[in-house]
């Protein structure tokens, strides 16, 4: 399953007509412990690089934007109990929420691991 | 540069091998006379009151229906001498302007006068009642219309709203009067543009108003992008918030440009004046094509806050949004007698978009701005603007060469001046040097704040503070800075003399606890 990345830090893997999205590991690190998670709700469409939930830490509340324009079809419901899966399980457990695809050409837009592994380095 | 203790004396504190606690533990919990105080819920009795009622004697049938409690309040009783310790002892653990240097950015915590204090106290003042008959407040209406025309003299705008009651309260108010006008026209704009330099505050009035928010960058510089900002307007931009000076600490020396360009795309351009001591006596916004501005009086004009008084943000409006300001306001008709346009003055009132607070403003904080503008004077206010910023540059320029300044490329800095946590090593950071300050008897500055900056501080010394006040900060700063550039693992651990050790803000944050369980 491939997974890309934005220079906003979010990643999202791809599964057929399915996108599933979250913070990397490295944005919870600059974040802080994560204190509260605002997710869409489910039927909002979402436009590829404009807000679509809201992280709040210790030291500050941060928007989340869309890698890719779409509808969410699942949000995360661990995420409102338990906000510190963003820190311990940011790329696996502390996804935030599942999406269409409206245009699958997006994605080439974005960075693969390798890119997003030299992206970060140089910041 | 004065050593920050200069006679060399030393407390005699005895310090355990962690470095935890500076002598043996009492029995009590209290350091000498500093007394740890327990919460009123632990000392108070049902059975003790500090209030002699007489027996209720009528058995007046109630109107509640059954409404009633039944059950009592579960409040505790108190005697008076435990009330009077109980809020005396924790003052004695809360920190001031009053006590000492309290450079928290973007807040302007500067001395508040006793003069004003004296002058608010005077029966006149002190005791009217907003119902009063306006013949019997003459004086009081007189002070709010005086004060309104040196907020206008200073600002250069033709008209002020007083009621609103705080800096966002003030922000709402421009903003409604922005939409009112857009509306008396049948236009109906949906967006607010917030640069990314602007305070948090005015996103979310804008939201609040119910406008959809959309952020504009900042140049590297720290500066609003204007190419940005012009390429975003358009029929549906209704107003443009930006703060200036910025967040950044930076004037925004393109206001002007930016302003035209917002009204020539049909636009309103909001300031947001929460940082106006700066510029006070030396710029007037009128002058830049600002629409509303708010002026926090509890920041520019020494009216106490931070906990210590109530905010008060009157706003400035330009010739196209004066009409819509709210209800009421003062007008002096050609006897020279003050009166109140309220609701019922129809003719009067005219298209104002209806009312923000059920009185006239804070009238103790009217008293407080207008004594403080009086006694210094036009030139006065003009050398307040000027030490404010002189001492922040010096801070600046004094800290630069070992903490990361981000825009100490792009001039000369306002108001505030702003560092990031980018060269601290050892896993340290701005958190850490906050508490570290604490241990050395400051209040921290502003931190994490603006976003724009990793880590940020943000430090706003105002002008009350002597060059050898600055100078013990900077000593301490600079020491603490020292530690975090080193990567000292004790600073983690910081605060060591506060009455609390570093608290878990987490844990509070996720699991807050919001009542007493007993």
């Amino acid at each position: 399953m491939p997974r890309y990345f934005t220079d906003e830090h979010e990643w999202i893997d791809v599964d057929g007509d399915v996108a599933t999205v979250g913070i990397t590991d490295y944005a919870q690190g600059q974040l802080g412990d994560i204190v509260f998670v605002e997710l869409p709700a489910v039927g909002t469409a979402i436009e590829a690089g404009k807000d679509a939930a809201v992280v709040e830490s210790v030291k500050a509340a941060s928007d989340v934007y869309a890698p890719i324009t779409g509808e969410v079809t699942e949000v995360n419901p661990a995420l409102e109990e338990d906000p510190a899966l963003v820190n311990s399980a940011p790329e696996s457990d502390g996804w935030f929420f599942r999406m269409t695809m409206a245009d699958s050409s997006q994605l080439e837009g974005l960075m693969d691991d390798a890119a997003y592994k030299d992206f970060v380095a140089s910041l | 540069m004065n050593a920050p203790n200069q006679s060399g004396w030393k407390p005699a504190m005895i310090v355990s091998e962690d470095g935890m606690h500076s002598g043996p533990q009492t029995t009590t919990g209290n350091r000498a006379l500093m007394l740890e105080e327990p919460l009123l819920f632990e000392i108070g009795r049902a059975e003790v009151t500090g209030v002699d009622l007489p027996p209720v004697d009528v058995n007046a049938p109630t109107r509640l229906a059954g409404l009633a409690r039944s059950e009592p309040l579960g409040l505790v009783g108190l005697t008076e001498p435990e009330t009077v310790r109980h809020y005396t002892r924790l003052s004695r653990q809360n920190y001031g302007i009053d006590l000492g240097f309290f450079p928290l950015g973007s807040c302007t915590m500067k001395h508040n006068p006793r003069l004003n204090e004296k002058i608010a106290r005077l029966p006149g003042f002190a005791d009217v009642h907003p119902l009063s008959p306006q013949n019997a407040v003459q004086g009081a209406l007189e002070v709010i219309s005086e004060l309104g025309g040196w907020l206008c003299t200073l600002t250069g705008m033709p008209a002020v709203a007083m009621s609103p009651k705080a800096g966002a309260h003030g922000e709402l108010c421009g903003i409604l009067a922005i939409r009112a006008a857009h509306e008396a026209r049948g236009d109906a704009r949906e967006v607010v543009l917030v640069p990314e330099s602007a305070h948090g505050t005015n996103p979310a009035t804008a939201a609040f108003a119910n406008y959809r928010v959309e952020d504009i960058p900042a140049t590297p510089e720290g500066r609003v992008d204007v190419e940005a900002l012009k390429a975003r307007l358009g029929p549906d931009v209704a107003a443009v918030m930006i703060t200036n000076p910025n967040t950044c600490g930076l004037f925004e020396k393109d206001f002007r440009e930016i302003a035209d360009a917002v009204h020539e795309a049909g636009g309103y351009v909001y300031c947001d004046g929460a940082n106006f001591n700066a510029i006070v006596g030396k710029v007037r916004p009128g002058d830049l094509g600002v629409d509303a501005m708010h002026i926090n009086l509890h920041k520019t004009f020494s009216t106490p806050h931070g906990g210590g008084g109530p905010g008060s943000g009157p706003v400035v409006l330009s010739e196209a949004l004066a009409p819509f300001a709210p209800l009421p306001f003062v007008r002096k008709d050609d006897a020279g007698t003050f009166y109140l346009v309220e609701e019922e003055n129809r003719e009067e009132r005219g298209p104002s978009f209806g009312r923000m607070t059920a009185f006239h403003g804070q009238m103790g904080m009217f008293t407080r701005a207008l004594t403080y503008m009086l006694s210094h004077g036009a030139d006065g206010l003009k050398q307040v603007a000027e030490d404010a910023v002189l001492n922040a540059n010096y801070i600046l320029r004094s800290m630069e060469d070992i903490l990361h300044a981000p825009f100490a490329g792009s001039g000369p800095c306002m108001h505030e001046a702003l560092f990031g946590d980018k060269d601290f090593t050892g896993g340290l950071s701005t958190l850490d040097v906050a508490k570290g300050l604490i241990d050395e008897g400051y209040h921290p500055m502003t931190v994490y704040f603006p976003l724009v900056v990793h880590g940020a501080m943000l430090v706003e010394p105002t002008e009350t503070e002597s060059k050898a006040a600055i100078d013990q900060f900077i000593t301490a700063f600079r020491a603490v800075v020292e530690r975090a550039l080193a990567g000292d693992e004790g600073l983690k651990q910081a605060p060591y003399y506060a009455p609390r050790r570093r608290l878990d803000e987490t844990a509070a944050a996720r699991k807050p606890k919001l009542a007493f369980e007993g």
